[in-house]
């Protein structure tokens, strides 16, 4: 897995993504928001990385321009030994069949008044992947078969679906180019608890069955990135803040914020919760707009010295393969 | 300890025209004092009817159509909803903190005007006073410089400060019980756990008694003593919180427990998703809901109507013929 390049899939150098905040009768730039603040990360050929955070992180935006939704303010994102962040917008649209996303809300992200087929086969028409009708049909319905939808249901439109199989088919739609890259944005936080591993377990069995597929999975929920995930890479305020294993993740968690985020999420055993350690953060993350000096998570911090507030640490590999950015691990 | 409430087979039913929605059926459950109890269920289970029904808040299609709440010795249900009994008990003895703090509170009123409101009208307090023990409130549930904040509006607060207003409210006239309806699933993970904690404090100190409404199994798993699971508008398994996530019986909780992730599950771990959907509560058949996602199920379960809850050990009930025990259920970590 540690081999360099040819296993590279994605590699990620320091991406910064501002949005300029417009006051006034002229509008006149004042600030920037810095949603994604010098953030690097590589992902391997069918690898699962996750991305953790809470709202505001900038962990959608990461997303957003990697598929070229955002143009990024600096940085460079190789996709296949090419540079997503400075392509022109013809060359963005070619790529997008090598990269899909699935989105959080399987209720709005389906249009009400399209047939599920042709939500599916829209990609195979737009990408001109299929060269006739049959072939068209074929396509789609293998699809439907292969998310574990009913091919008689495709000329049901998406309220007649409930809210895993609506989800079935935006990975339906995902998969419809034969993506090597796929980013779930949240793909199961609209889902109810007992749909929800159903939604997991079918990603697992695509990337299985696939001859190329990897996953950057974006999610709030620890428990889930830490299933699904090759390696989680958690976030706070527009900076990764350590990147790691799953399993090390729980085992030896190196941050701060990471120890407090895994303290945070309760573990459904109540003979495990008795005795686990509680680190309750004080305040709540800051905005974007105006972040702390130094480490960002310095004012929140239960171990912050002084010198905390002065430089941004950077992401240092202190075991093989688990980077962290903190001066104090 | 005492008991605080007791429901007794409560059935709340909406007329829709598609028909009669059954969301609650038969919900019989119990609080004591200074106790914790969780109530576990998906979307569309009946968990929040079910409370809401408690503090007669249901409104029209919907009625409380069978069951007694008996809080303090009194069936509670028999005062009318708008009946100065129960404008009493709802607020004031028996407080409820909604999910989505954004929208429970009045955008146009301050802070103040609306905490200062009910310690007016139940406490029938002068308005010099309800200020200052609002601002004492407020202090208490960590927002800072509070006698600065109490003038501001709702918009003024991050989700976070706003579901701590919510918690003083509830708490602001020192009820018997706080019912809390999924308080933190809108808010982020770190706030979640300075919410739940700080709520937990706050129920010890003003020794109220709480109940957790929520999906999460994780919040109940840390915070109650005792849960309920519903499915379908029934509890199908009640027990302490120990029994209930080592010794699950009701195959819904079995099924459940293995199909969420946990954080400190082994790598490799297969989850076992619970096929098919939950039920539409429309023209239910008599026989049990879970019937067509069940793996344990006997041909009983097709002749037979839903089972009443019976006991199978002390203090843990399950509405299920099947004896589930017979087969190793420890919780593995897989």
């Amino acid at each position: 897995m540690n081999q360099k390049n040819n296993n590279v899939i994605l590699e990620v150098n320091d991406l910064k993504m501002y949005f300029p905040v417009m006051r006034g009768l002229l509008r006149r730039k004042v600030a920037d928001i810095k949603a994604v603040d010098g953030v690097s990360f590589n992902l391997k050929k069918d690898e699962t990385l996750g991305l953790v955070g809470e709202s505001g992180c900038g962990k959608t935006t990461i997303g957003r321009c990697i598929l070229g939704l955002y143009r990024a303010t600096a940085g460079n994102i190789l996709f296949q030994d090419k540079d997503i962040a400075k392509m022109p917008e013809k060359k963005l649209r070619e790529m997008r069949r090598e990269i899909a996303l699935i989105f959080q809300d399987p209720y709005s992200s389906l249009d009400p008044r399209q047939n599920a087929g042709n939500i599916v086969g829209e990609p195979l028409k737009i990408h001109q992947m299929v060269m006739n009708r049959g072939e068209y049909k074929d396509r789609v319905e293998q699809l439907f078969r292969t998310v574990g939808l009913d091919p008689s249901m495709i000329d049901r439109f998406p309220h007649e679906f409930s809210g895993g199989q609506r989800q079935r088919i935006g990975v339906a739609r995902a998969l419809a180019c034969n993506p090597s890259l796929i980013i779930c944005d949240e793909p199961i936080s609209a889902l109810d608890v007992s749909i929800q591993a159903q939604i997991i377990n079918l990603l697992e069995e695509l990337q299985d069955g696939a001859r190329e597929l990897s996953y950057l999975f974006i999610a709030h929920d620890l428990s889930v990135v830490r299933h699904i995930s090759d390696r989680v890479a958690v976030m706070y305020l527009g900076h990764i803040f350590e990147i790691c294993k799953s399993r090390e993740l729980y085992d030896k968690p190196l941050h701060p914020y990471t120890r407090a985020l895994l303290s945070a999420i309760p573990i459904a055993d109540p003979f495990v919760e008795e005795t686990r350690e509680r680190i309750i953060l004080k305040g709540e993350v800051p905005s974007p707009l105006n972040p702390p000096s130094g480490c960002p998570f310095h004012p929140r911090c239960f171990m912050a010295v002084p010198e905390c507030s002065q430089s941004v640490p950077t992401l240092k590999e202190v075991i093989p393969g688990h980077e962290v950015a903190c001066i104090r691990v | 300890m005492t008991e605080l409430l007791k429901v007794n087979n409560l059935v709340t039913q909406f007329k829709t025209e598609n028909g009669i929605v059954k969301a609650v059926s038969d919900v019989s459950y119990y609080l004591d004092e200074l106790e914790i109890i969780g109530l576990v269920g998906e979307s569309g289970c009946g968990k929040s009817v079910s409370q809401l029904s408690v503090m007669q808040l249901i409104n029209a299609p919907g009625e409380i159509t069978g069951g007694e709440v008996i809080f303090e010795g009194k069936d509670i249900l028999k005062y009318a909803p708008h009946s100065p009994q129960m404008r009493a008990i709802r607020g004031a003895r028996i407080a409820m903190i909604f999910q989505e703090p954004m929208t429970s509170l009045n955008p146009v009123l301050t802070i103040g005007q609306q905490l200062t409101e009910m310690l007016v009208l139940h406490l029938k307090m002068n308005a010099e006073a309800a200020r200052k023990r609002a601002i004492e409130l407020l202090g208490m549930v960590g927002i800072p410089a509070a006698e600065g904040r109490i003038d501001d509006y709702p918009h003024n607060f991050s989700g976070g400060m706003r579901q701590r207003v919510m918690i003083a409210m509830g708490l602001s006239c020192n009820p018997r019980i706080l019912i809390a309806d999924e308080p933190t699933t809108a808010l982020d993970v770190t706030t979640q756990a300075q919410l739940l904690e700080l709520m937990r404090d706050m129920v010890k100190h003003f020794r109220a008694s709480l109940i957790i409404v929520t999906h999460n199994l994780g919040v109940v798993a840390r915070y109650a003593k005792r849960i309920y699971i519903m499915y379908a508008g029934r509890i199908v398994e009640s027990g302490t919180t120990k029994d209930i996530f080592s010794k699950p019986r009701h195959p819904y909780t079995i099924g459940l427990l293995k199909c969420i992730p946990r954080l400190d599950e082994e790598e490799g771990r297969k989850l076992v998703p619970i096929e098919g959907l939950p039920p539409n509560l429309i023209n239910m058949p008599p026989t049990c809901a879970f019937l067509p996602r069940c793996s344990w199920k006997i041909d009983k379960c097709y002749k037979e109507p839903w089972p009443d809850i019976t006991p199978v050990n002390d203090n843990h009930y399950i509405r299920c013929f099947v004896d589930t025990s017979d087969v190793n259920n420890e919780p593995k970590k897989q």
